[in-house]
């Protein structure tokens, strides 16, 4: 049966990289907000994966992965002198987002890979169970 | 004889053997980006040594053996893997091996339902006696 695990650990990990492309998306599309304060302003976002252990013994081991939360990075936000936007401060400046557009497209780009491995798993157990059904016909 | 006590030989263990190495190669292909993940894989000759069914003897120097051919290392029959370059946050999969030896266990597994068919076939044809 654990042919179906299989298939269930591929999706989990699946799941866990579409999470991760939502949020580098989400930074990707709030890369140019900006905000009055550094409260204010948008801050990039980076799932946490974590590995499920389903069994786990000295002769057998399936472990899924989920996404055990959201982390709010910490570094700063830069401020630009914009006097002009409607959001800027007493000072007239506006805090820009902390979204480095390298990093999330390096993101992007593993995170794809990764889920494109996974289907490549999940097709080749799909085979695998296919010809174990189709024994002794 | 043997093939009436036993008809599908060591092709049934073997075949369950393949099917629980899918499920913990798969498990680390899942974890490639967990951070601390350490990957795990089935010491194949530790697990022929447990089976009941244990024939597979090297005679001879020069004959391939039937381990993982990897460095594996701890107890029992799941091990952990040893990588070639650790990385920064903790996890041990490193992707190409992990999809090299994947696509090698299916095709070991396909190798293996191809022999059951044969001794299916085999079987079939002598209870028939045509």
């Amino acid at each position: 049966m654990s042919m179906l695990t299989t298939l269930q650990i591929s999706s989990s990990a699946m799941n866990a990289q579409m999470v991760r492309m939502n949020t580098t998306a989400s930074n990707l599309a709030n890369m140019d907000v900006v905000g009055s304060s550094e409260a204010e302003a948008y801050k990039a976002k980076k799932p946490i994966f974590k590995t499920v252990m389903e069994t786990y013994t000295n002769n057998d081991f399936q472990a899924s992965v989920s996404v055990s939360g959201i982390h709010v990075t910490e570094r700063a936000n830069s401020k630009r002198y914009d006097p002009q936007n409607p959001a800027a401060n007493g000072d007239g400046y506006v805090f820009m987002s902390n979204v480095n557009s390298i990093e999330e497209m390096v993101d992007m780009t593993n995170a794809s890979r990764s889920y494109q491995t996974n289907v490549e798993v999940m097709n080749a157990t799909k085979k695998m169970m296919m010809s174990t059904l189709q024994l002794g016909r | 004889m043997s093939i009436l006590q036993n008809p599908l030989g060591i092709h049934g263990t073997a075949l369950q053997l393949r099917e629980q190495r899918t499920a913990v190669l798969a498990s680390n292909i899942a974890n490639v980006d967990t951070p601390n993940f350490k990957a795990r894989d089935l010491d194949f000759s530790s697990v022929m040594a447990a089976t009941e069914i244990n024939n597979m003897r090297t005679s001879n120097s020069r004959h391939f053996s039937i381990g993982a051919g990897q460095a594996l290392a701890g107890e029992g029959m799941v091990k952990y893997r040893m990588p070639n370059s650790a990385s920064v946050d903790g996890n041990t999969v490193e992707i190409s091996t992990e999809n090299a030896l994947f696509t090698e266990n299916s095709m070991r597994y396909q190798a293996t339902t191809t022999f059951l068919n044969q001794r299916i076939k085999g079987i079939m044809s002598a209870l028939r006696g045509e």
